[in-house]
């Protein structure tokens, strides 16, 4: 059979074979292996069959125990099933994983490894996840490549099927899910010869039916479970055969032939590695260049982990060996040693023992290498078979780290390479918007699908979601590419912006005589002059042939915008000469018309003419033979941030993190905040600037302000002494301010030029209305005077809170934000309302931050933009998990109020010691307001003075816990994904304890910070992932049911609807003794709209009925009052006006008119039903229903 | 038996009562209605080439927006597809609509290149429309742009399109030219089968709170009437292509007053906005009541019967109609001259 040859990453490689050979698939949404029920979706939604010519059923679920639950259910029931996961994700699932393998249920589940969240989250990979389901009974099968995933995914169906026991099929996440790579794709033909209907029709035969009922699921006692449970031994004593012939017949329908464990290297080798997993490829390219120079070493590739073969993996090795090293990609802290190391050790003293398989002695070490995607290089290889030729070699080491703490790691030579020279490789940085990556995937399409060229591609992001840089790593080669780590020598290197050359050292991976494309706004004949240093020297050192393109210019004169994709794509295969240029710029023609074809014909035509377009500009530099810059690369931090900032964070963020030390850590995962105003980003092509005499004061631009940008001041006039000429100030409009003075500034490097304020602005200039109170100035011309302005802006003391009226905006704008200059996405819904809660009590509050993309923005390193004040208060935020949020924030609470508890014990208790009257005095105080709460800290001032001296334990007690004394702030803070779906659960509990948490659900009506999947709060109608076509069902109303407790304070707000009504809902919701809901639309760049209007979406929103202003204060219920107050004027427009902003709803017209024109009309009827329902409730009147009962 | 029939783009049609371009066509439900209603034949509301365009645009933006940026979320919406991003869906709706009703359907085309204006109108006519609108809707704001290119595009449209289908051709143009009679001449002689008189342009308000331009499109008035009454007056007899009237027509007097001058058909759109689709019974009926009152026996006795070529007074279509009103104010013959001065207040 004459398969075809694709390129494709791993994840979609496995949910090609996983959607064939199923009929159930329960999905949820965690990377990196969502995109594998993405694929299952989308091919349902478009009618795909399977292997049986029938269409699975996929039903995302609302975590991933229920998907698991939903998978055991469709198992027992006898459909085929099955599911993806990763990580946390993983262990959710597995009490069920337990419950499948108990009772021999044939399934596969397909697992990104990915590290389990420890001192900190990480989404990279390791087999930290997999390693917990070593207990669960299921069979783990490891692959190593993309090719590999694609083939043992199905080699997992059929001998689960064979075997009646459930596999876990594991591959790198990242480094294999996302690798993009050439493979040969397994036809439905092989997937059919490979699963034995007979098996299928025995695992129907086992399926619960009323028609030949049976019991399952039963409870057992201590007389007999133990018994039971040793039943199933027979079935795991046979899988490992099972296994290798489900192998072997593979190999005979498809020709590739794998084993349990597979053996690479010389037959006679001394000192071996074992292991599994992605870093194996880089092995085995290592041993194979070791033993080229006549080493002897080999390699031991672990395919079935579970249920690990002793006799097999003995037989697989050599019988020379006297030295191995079992290399473990994850942690068990206490533990004697990693898991596959002492299952290693284990099987030598078991063959040893009981005379299994070959009798050998060798020496077995363990070692711990790629913790989170840490890079694992031929070079880490070379060191660890280095290691095993020393007489006493390091045990239990690591390696890719400097351990200054423990010396665990070993030293490895970082020039060390094993890069082909027959392989071509590129390294192109580019941003985000830019479309690098997607010309490079596209690239690797060209010459992965049009020539006998093999190739490969891996991409990095960055930890910011705003101004992301990425670099891409891609190899071409005649021969299957196996590199499983990153280029380091490249012969191509693409600087496809300028303004990395000053932040990252890109020629430092360039071999000698290599090329450097720069896309530049200066000609060949300027650009050398432009130049820093360092690169001027390395383009003389190395030789480099350097070209320059204007693609900016090429990009905008061709109406392709900020997107250079085509251009720079055109520009690497017409100088890389990895094909011939008209061939390769033929194929790019016709990869044109396959991409771009589906999005109409004026997009296919602009793209066609920036390629003709391209060659025009594209120019080569002769490179001097002296360097002459004295342009320097900046320190990543200023010199005035604190060491640790500059030392360890700056470093991280000038993309040096792999360098730093363990030493130079917390130990607990604890860092500083105020951190992300060391980094001046300028990512702004124009940033606002301020009219004082147009400008009425309302501060509606700093409150929308979605990176607090945008700051206000009000002082006395005295204070601008000093100040820089082009410092505004104005007089302070609010007739409570006359005499002081007024400022609006913006952090000129820290502005993501969004222009959400400007859209916002209600102040027009009289003599030309197309001008604001701010309004939108190129940036670079006002960098340095603006940053001068920001610095003395900065220095000016803030407003007295307790002189601030935090009712209006005007006022209550003024208030300093405690959350600034975050990574979000440039114009983000979600950080406004964030904000505003960092101004309103962020002094005194407690974040409990649920996964996504909060927590990212909130907490991703190298920086947080949670900060603090000049009192050095602020927000103390964390990050527990993903469902559990609710619960986490409910810890803090029950943790305050005990020891608030204990302190006015302990208060009363020293009464006499620290004086009646404070004692009595911090007791009652009400501790309303900022001024109650200024007084109050005042008092504990006092007590903490006056227990200083005192030697009993009570009042070091009392010491200890004074703070306490000042009410604290409790914030429950998520996404939709969060509140509506995983951790419901949680915060129904939560709603329901009746205890004073603040709960605030930023809901942008998808799972975000994953790549825009549907969750419960997805509205009828709208695109999302998982809900491919158009989402049937309508929104949950969260609202409503937190309602029906009675004595949850529930809001729902829409910033760019009310802003007024925003801030009415926070402060009520905070004053309130009891659990509050704020439900807060936030807009999203996953909903496919223009982010600088996005407040106008909003109001859209509102207006139409789509979304609801409500409060509901169980205080006016309690007062005899209709607690709810319906706070949208009936809708005023269609809902359809509304549908057309925004490319989530409207996209489904365009694929799919005649279901849009259902939805859309059922979308309607939502409205409609929801606001009756709503105005009905509203508009009861209760004093006559009291008056009734009485 | 009155004989309301009419010939319009060399279509008999049994009224001359025909809807124009409206969102009450987007919808084959409406068209059946129009059709239940009386309608003789229905201009479907307008396939705009730039907003196919726009669409595709910022389609394509959105989808990638923010994507391939982190490693998390590297697409937002999901892959699918293929986009109905031509014109597809208008086709369609011809289709259905010819399905649907009998009557002809009139499609209605805005083009901004000249491959636009060709390829859609084939499409068109392979979808089975019986006749093209060309809706040359075009503000030109170009100081640079002199009337004569303004002109000769307008011609070159017509041609491009006539060369592209043998479905009859309409014209649907502004009064904007500085001689409308030789545009007409010229639109004519390069192949127009119809001309539709006029298109009324987006004018917008401004909202003086918001101190913001206000895109709202305002209905016609009655006095609208009085433009296309001129200009089929003026030209009817000497263009070949049949004269539809489009601006104005809101009650059955109108309708009659715009045959008398000359008009093939009259095309309501502000009316039945406004007062509902049975509107047009009620202007069928109204027109039967006039010709029967006033004896007249069919529509085409009627058509052209007060053009400028026809009526008693052929020079009140022209300059001297306003020299008449202008005597009739100030009771004194004056110049052309001397009424620049009176009108200007010097």
């Amino acid at each position: 059979m004459t398969r075809k040859f694709k390129t494709m990453d791993a994840n979609e490689a496995v949910a090609h074979v996983a959607y064939r050979v199923n009929e159930v698939i329960a999905i949820y949404p965690i990377t990196p292996s969502s995109t594998m029920g993405e694929w299952a979706d989308q091919w349902a939604s478009e009618g795909v069959p399977n292997i049986w010519g029938s269409v699975p059923h996929v039903m995302e679920m609302q975590s991933e125990g229920g998907a698991a639950g939903a998978v055991h259910g469709a198992l027992q029931t006898g459909s085929l099933a099955t599911t993806f996961t990763a990580s946390q994700g993983l262990l959710l699932m597995v009490p069920n994983m337990n419950k499948i393998a108990g009772e021999l249920t044939a399934t596969a589940f397909h697992v990104t490894a990915r590290t389990v969240a420890t001192h900190a989250l990480s989404i990279f990979g390791d087999h930290s996840d997999v390693m917990f389901c070593r207990t669960t009974g299921f069979a783990m099968l490891c692959s190593n490549s993309v090719q590999e995933a694609m083939d043992l995914a199905l080699i997992a169906h059929a001998a689960s099927l064979e075997t009646r026991i459930p596999f876990l099929h594991f591959f790198d996440g990242f480094r294999t899910s996302h690798e993009v790579n050439k493979i040969e794709l397994l036809e439905d033909d092989d997937l059919r010869a490979l699963i034995d209907m007979e098996r299928v029709f025995e695992h129907r035969q086992r399926a619960l039916s009323p028609d030949h009922p049976v019991l399952r699921g039963t409870a057992q006692n201590p007389d007999v479970f133990f018994q039971i449970r040793e039943t199933a031994n027979p079935f795991y004593d046979a899988c490992p055969e099972i296994v290798q012939s489900v192998m072997d017949k593979f190999a005979g329908v498809v020709g590739r032939q794998y084993h349990l464990f597979d053996y690479s290297g010389a037959p006679d080798a001394e000192r071996v590695i074992v292991m599994m997993g992605s870093g194996a490829e880089a092995a085995d390219e290592t041993v194979e260049a070791l033993n080229a120079k006549g080493e002897k070493t080999g390699l031991l590739k672990v395919r079935l982990f579970r249920p690990f073969s002793v006799e097999h993996f003995l037989a697989a090795l050599p019988a020379t060996v006297k030295q191995i090293a079992v290399l473990d990609r994850t942690k068990e802290a206490g533990a004697a040693g990693d898991p596959l190391y002492l299952d290693v050790v284990n099987a030598i003293h078991e063959g040893g023992q009981r005379h299994i398989g070959r009798e050998i002695r060798p020496l077995v070490i363990g070692g711990r290498y790629g913790l989170s995607s840490k890079e694992f290089t031929p070079a880490m290889v070379k060191a660890v078979y280095d290691n095993l030729k020393e007489t006493a070699p390091k045990e239990h080491f690591t390696i890719g780290i400097r351990d200054d703490v423990g010396h665990s790691s070993l030293d490895y030579d970082h020039g060390f390479s094993t890069e082909p020279a027959s392989v071509v490789r590129a390294l192109f940085y580019g941003l985000g918007a830019d479309g690098t990556v997607g010309a490079n995937k596209n690239s690797i399409k060209i010459i992965g699908e049009n020539t006998s060229n093999y190739a490969q591609g891996f991409f990095v992001y960055d930890s910011k979601k705003s101004g992301a840089v990425t670099v891409s790593h891609l190899r071409f080669g005649p021969k299957p590419i196996h590199s499983t780590y990153l280029v380091s020598k490249a012969n191509f290197i693409a600087c496809h912006q300028w303004i990395f050359l000053e932040r990252y050292d890109m020629l430092s991976a360039l071999v000698e005589g290599g090329t450097f494309l720069l896309n530049s706004p200066f000609g060949a004949e300027e650009v050398w002059d432009h130049l820093p240093r360092t690169v001027q020297e390395q383009l003389i050192a190395k030789r480099a042939k350097f070209y320059v393109i204007d693609a900016y210019s090429v990009a905008r004169d061709t109406g392709m915008g900020s997107r250079m994709n085509t251009i720079l794509q055109v520009c690497f295969f017409a100088i890389s000469e990895v094909l011939p240029r008209e061939e390769a710029i033929e194929a790019i023609r016709e990869s044109i018309r396959d991409t771009y074809g589906k999005k109409g014909e004026d997009i296919v035509r602009k793209n066609m003419q920036a390629v003709d377009e391209t060659l025009a500009h594209l120019f080569t530099v002769t490179v001097p033979t002296t360097a002459t810059s004295n342009i320097l690369m900046p320190e990543p931090f200023p010199s005035n941030a604190p060491r640790f900032e500059r030392e360890v964070l700056g470093t991280i963020y000038g993309n040096r993190g792999d360098e730093l030390p363990v030493s130079v850590f917390p130990v607990d995962g604890t860092f500083p905040t105020g951190t992300a105003k060391w980094e001046k980003r300028n990512l702004a092509l124009e940033i606002p600037e301020w009219d004082t005499k147009t400008c009425i004061q309302c501060g509606k631009c700093a409150m929308v302000c979605p990176h607090s940008v945008i700051r206000i001041k009000v002082y006395d006039s005295r204070l601008l002494e000093g100040a820089p000429a082009s410092f505004k100030a104005t007089d302070a409009r609010d007739k409570e301010w006359l005499g002081l003075k007024y400022t609006i500034q913006v952090a000129p490097e820290d502005c993501t030029g969004c222009g959400i304020c400007v859209d916002v602005c209600p102040a027009k200039n009289k003599a030309e209305t197309r001008l604001k109170a701010i309004n939108m100035t190129p940036q670079p011309p006002l960098r340095l005077l603006e940053k001068d302005n920001w610095d003395f802006f900065l220095q000016i003391p803030e407003l007295d809170r307790r002189n601030i009226k935090v009712g209006n905006i005007r006022q209550q704008q003024v208030q300093e934000p405690l959350f600034e200059f975050s990574g979000a996405c440039s114009g983000c819904g979600e950080t406004p309302y964030l904000k505003l809660v960092s101004q309103l009590f962020g002094d005194r509050a407690m974040i409990a931050n649920a996964t996504g993309c909060s927590s990212i923005y909130g907490g991703n390193l190298p920086t947080t933009p949670w900060t603090k004040n000049a009192e050095g208060r602020g927000p103390a935020w964390s990050n527990s998990l993903f469902e559990d949020n609710a619960e986490f924030g409910l810890g803090f609470r029950l943790s305050i109020d005990k020891q608030t508890e204990f302190a006015h014990e302990l208060l009363k208790r020293l009464a006499g010691s620290v004086g009646e009257e404070l004692v009595a005095s911090i007791l009652t105080a009400p501790q309303k307001d900022d001024a109650d709460i200024y007084e109050q800290r005042e008092r504990v001032v006092r007590l903490k003075e006056a227990l200083k001296d005192l030697p009993s334990l009570e009042a070091r007690q009392l010491l200890a816990l004074a703070d306490m004394l000042v009410k604290k702030s409790v914030w429950i803070i998520g996404g939709d994904g969060w509140a509506y779906d995983i951790g419901y659960g949680g915060l129904d509990h939560v709603m329901a304890s009746g205890r004073n948490v603040n709960i605030l659900v930023l809901d942008t009506e998808v799972y975000s910070n994953t790549g825009g999947q549907s969750s419960k709060s997805t509205p009828r109608a709208a695109v999302a992932k998982f809900a491919a076509g158009g989402k049937p069902g309508p929104k949950k109303d969260l609202g409503l049911m937190a309602m029906s407790y009675g004595n949850v304070y529930v809001a729902s707000v829409a910033m760019g609807a009310k802003d007024e009504h925003t801030l009415k809902a926070f402060l009520e919701a905070e004053a309130y003794d009891g659990p509050s809901l704020i439900i807060a639309y936030s807009h999203c760049i996953a909903h496919g709209i223009n982010m600088t209007t996005a407040m106008q979406d909003q109001k859209a929103m509102v207006d139409s009925g789509q979304w609801l202003l409500y409060r509901y204060h169980p205080e006016r219920g309690m007062a005899g009052e209709n607690p709810l107050s319906l706070d949208s004027r009936k809708p005023t427009r269609k809902v359809q006006d509304f549908l057309q902003m925004e490319t989530r709803f409207k996209m489904l017209t365009k694929a799919k008119p005649e279901a849009a024109k259902v939805l859309w009309k059922q979308a309607q009827q939502d409205a409609d039903v929801r606001y009756r329902f709503y105005e009905y409730m509203a508009s009861r009147k209760f004093e006559e229903k009291t008056q009734e009962t009485h | 038996m009155l004989d309301l029939t009419t010939q319009y783009l060399g279509i008999t049609l049994r009224t001359p009562l025909v809807p124009s371009a409206s969102p009450l066509s987007q919808e084959i439900d409406g068209i059946r209605r129009l059709e239940d209603a009386g309608a003789a034949a229905v201009v479907l509301y307008s396939l705009f080439e730039e907003q196919l365009r726009l669409d595709a645009q910022e389609l394509d933006h959105n989808l990638s927006a923010g994507t391939e940026s982190y490693a998390e979320s590297l697409t937002f919406l999901p892959e699918v597809g293929p986009f109905r991003l031509g014109p597809e869906g208008y086709l369609n709706h011809i289709r259905k609509a010819k399905e649907a009703v009998k009557v002809p359907i009139i499609a209605s085309l805005n083009g901004t290149t000249v491959g636009g204006w060709t390829d859609y109108a084939k499409q068109i006519q392979q979808a089975g429309a019986d006749a093209l609108e060309c809706n040359i809707y075009w503000i030109v704001t170009d100081p640079e742009l002199s009337s004569a290119d303004v002109e000769q595009r307008y011609v070159d449209i017509v041609k491009a399109v006539k060369a592209a289908v043998t479905i009859p051709v309409a014209v649907k143009l502004s009064p904007y030219f500085s001689n409308m009679a030789n545009m007409a001449r010229r639109l004519d002689d390069a192949g127009a089968d119809g001309l539709a008189l006029f298109n009324r342009f987006y004018q917008p308000d401004i909202d003086l709170d918001e101190l913001e331009l206000k895109p709202n499109v305002l209905l016609s008035t009655p006095q609208a009437l009085r433009l296309p009454l001129t200009w089929i007056g003026i030209l009817f007899g000497r263009v070949t292509a049949s004269l539809a009237a489009t601006s104005g027509v809101h009650g059955p007097e109108d309708v009659v007053k715009l045959l008398m001058v000359g008009a093939n058909v009259t095309m309501l759109c502000s009316t039945l906005l406004r007062n509902g689709i049975n509107h047009l019974r009620y202007v069928e009926q109204g027109l039967r009541d006039w010709m029967g009152a006033h004896e007249y026996e069919s529509v085409k006795q009627m058509q052209g019967s007060m053009s400028q070529l026809r009526c008693p007074d052929p020079g009140a279509f022209e300059r001297a109609q306003y020299m008449k009103g202008v005597k009739g104010i100030q009771h004194v013959m004056v110049t052309g001259r001397e009424a620049w001065r009176l009108l200007n207040g010097g």
